[in-house]
């Protein structure tokens, strides 16, 4: 950890990271265009919503991030919880 | 054409491997699956038998059909890359236990009859549990105990199952049982579910997997909840109550595994979250979803055991699993870091990699069937592996913020460990067609059509744009030092404490009778006291002594009664 003159890596640039998630911004819009192009066989009804897979992964994703977030309130507890921590190594304590 | 139960080239191996070291033992390590591998491929073919009678049973310990071919294949690859993957290990009883459990699960799918299957149910249970004890701590000795239990318990009731259904049927051949078979037929679903980590039923594997050894894990994970998969596929097929068990197995791990911060713990949900796509296909029970349950079997034990793998050369590195604690990894272990991604690749179904072909079959048996809600589920639930296992996993351990931990890459065996499952990963993705020869089913499928590969990319990038867009909001989840309360509660928490409260509800009852009776009689003595009876000498309170005194008096005057021969 005291690597003084270490090295620049590819995501210490801030710069690489936004050229990054340009890129990906850039592929999700393509995927939604090519929703309106390409025809996709439909199975059930509520696929014929345009770019449907697109907005159920976006939306499953965020409700699944919140619920779980919620869930964390009801059934986080500490580490030591079920009071057994005996002989287990931690790296770095704070 | 020589037929011999497979099982039998890894139990020599594993006393081979117990009195050899250094480079033989490495040797037999990959000689035992490798042999295995070329001796199904070339001299087992479907048909094949081998019985033997004991006690008047008929044990068939050699049944071939493509299904337990096909896990026979599967589970050669597996512990190969498993025995590369943890070659520098010098344990020797983790060795032993290696060989042993993989060899037992060979035995399971082989097995022709209930008896040898429950038979290789327990070696299972037993060699497997080595592995997490092996750890050495003491968490993973009581975790490894509460395993056992469990696993044990499935042996039992598979047991029981098998006798009623012997005595019911009169046969012990293990082929289709379902449920109308009745108590035999839930007991054996039970039994297997266990092992198949069903709801409620799942918590000795998101607690023993992360407490074993970095090796222990990748070996664990593809046996033990594939064996079950096997089994319920056979015994099973078509039953309604799977879609229902299956579905619920791949949406509520999602859950757990967004907010666990053991990063092995967190591949522990997302194993049964996958089990329960393979649940969901064996209940739907067409050609379509029983081929897609086993191809995907067949894909997630390379792509689980990938992660797994890479997480565990995390651990041998750093010695720290926890999220909270990680990050920035990709800096020292650029190498395991795009191993570990093709691994999240795979198992979220990316096109080109091997969740997608055998993913998909599944998928799609549910749209044929007219299952929509289960769909959408399922849908929810593919979406929420790309979040946990695709995403998450890479991004913490190697991404994320850097947290100037600085280690070597993963040792050169590791990697060629992780090179071998990615380089299948692939292989299945983008040829699935060798892995749909093996299947067992007579299907036409392929999964490489405009609509699907657009729907799963459409899925996947806003999935991943959802991660991009909660991080930068921040409404993700920070990675936190913690437990979350999951079923096992119920055992290690409510059961002790209810005992510990009996405990002290009897114990305060016994405090409050003998005082009552104390106080009574004391208040009886008082009264004693105050009568004239109370002056005699008999009356005195006397010491213990005088009462041993006065009992040796009684016993000596007997003994000197009987010595005389008086009184008789």
């Amino acid at each position: 950890m005291s690597d003084e003159k270490e090295k620049v890596y590819f995501f210490d640039r801030p710069k690489n990271v936004d050229r990054l998630i340009m890129g990906f911004y850039a592929i999700c819009v393509l995927l939604v265009i090519v929703d309106f192009v390409v025809h996709r066989h439909i199975g059930f009804s509520w696929e014929k919503i345009p770019a449907f897979y697109a907005i159920y992964g976006f939306v499953a994703c965020v409700v699944l991030v919140v619920i779980a977030k919620k869930m964390r309130t009801a059934l986080m507890r500490e580490e030591g919880y079920y009071d057994e921590r005996v002989g287990e190594k931690r790296v770095d304590d704070d | 054409m020589i037929e011999l139960p497979p099982f039998l080239l890894y139990y020599a191996a594993a006393l081979a491997v117990a009195f050899t070291r250094g480079l033989q033992r490495q040797v037999i390590l990959l000689a035992a699956p490798v042999v295995t591998g070329l001796f199904l491929w070339l001299f087992i073919s479907p048909g094949s038998e081998v019985t033997f009678s004991v006690m008047s049973f008929e044990l068939t310990l050699l049944r071939v059909d493509k299904l337990s071919l096909l896990f026979g294949y599967l589970f050669c690859i597996a512990s190969f890359f498993a025995g590369i993957f943890s070659l520098h290990v010098e344990d020797t009883k983790q060795h032993v236990a290696g060989l042993v459990y993989a060899g037992s699960a060979l035995g399971a799918v082989f097995s022709g009859d209930l008896i040898s299957l429950f038979i290789f149910w327990e070696l299972l249970a037993i060699s497997s549990v080595f592995l997490i004890w092996a750890r050495g701590t003491e968490r993973a000795l009581k975790a490894g105990m509460r395993y056992l239990v469990y696993q044990v318990l499935s042996g039992v009731l598979l047991l029981a199952g098998a006798l009623i259904y012997v005595s019911n049927t009169g046969s012990l051949a293990f082929n289709h049982i379902g449920l109308d078979a009745g108590l035999a037929g839930w007991l054996i679903l039970i039994a297997f579910g266990i092992k198949s980590a069903f709801p409620f039923l799942h918590t000795w594997l998101t607690d023993g997997y992360p407490e074993a050894t970095v090796t222990g894990t990748v070996i664990l994970s593809a046996f033990t909840t594939k064996v079950a998969v096997y089994s319920l596929a056979r015994g099973f097929a078509g039953e309604e109550i799977l879609i229902y068990i299956g579905v619920t197995m791949a949406c509520f791990p999602i859950f757990y595994a967004v907010i666990e911060n053991d990063l092995r713990k967190v591949l522990a949900y997302s194993l049964i979250n996958q089990v329960g796509f393979m649940v969901t296909g064996i209940g739907i029970g067409t050609a379509l979803a029983l081929n897609g349950a086993v191809a995907h079997a067949f894909s997630d034990v390379i792509f689980k055991g990938l992660l797994f793998m890479s997480m565990g050369a995390v651990l041998y590195r750093v010695n720290n699993i926890n999220g909270s604690d990680l990050g920035g990894l990709y800096k020292s272990m650029p190498k395991t870091t795009l191993l570990c991604i093709v691994g999240a690749l795979s198992i979220s179904a990316f096109p080109l990699f091997s969740g997608f072909v055998s993913k998909s079959m599944v998928m799609t048996a549910l749209m044929e069937e007219q299952h929509g809600y289960f769909w959408l589920l399922m849908l929810f639930a593919s979406a929420g592996v790309f979040h946990h296992a695709g995403i998450k996993i890479p991004y913490f351990a190697f991404f994320h913020h850097d947290s100037g931990i600085r280690t070597e890459e993963a040792p050169p065996n590791m990697l060629v460990a992780m090179a071998v499952a990615a380089a299948l990963c692939v292989f299945i993705g983008s040829q699935p067609q060798f892995l749909y020869a093996l299947l067992p089913w007579e299907v036409d499928y392929w999964p490489y059509d405009v609509t699907h590969v657009l729907a799963q990319m459409q899925l996947l990038f806003f999935s991943a744009l959802a991660f991009v867009w909660l991080n930068k909001q921040g409404l993700y989840p920070p990675e936190l030092r913690s437990v979350n309360l999951d079923a096992e509660w119920f055992y290690r928490r409510l059961l002790p404490a209810g005992a510990q409260r009996t405990v002290r509800l009897l114990s305060d009852a016994q405090r409050s009778i003998v005082t009552t009776i104390t106080t009574r009689v004391q208040g009886l003595q008082k009264e004693f006291d105050k009568s004239p009876m109370s002056k005699y000498y008999l009356a005195e309170s006397w010491p213990t002594g005088s009462m041993v005194f006065w009992i040796s008096a009684i016993l000596g005057i007997f003994l000197l009664l009987d010595l005389f021969g008086l009184g008789r």
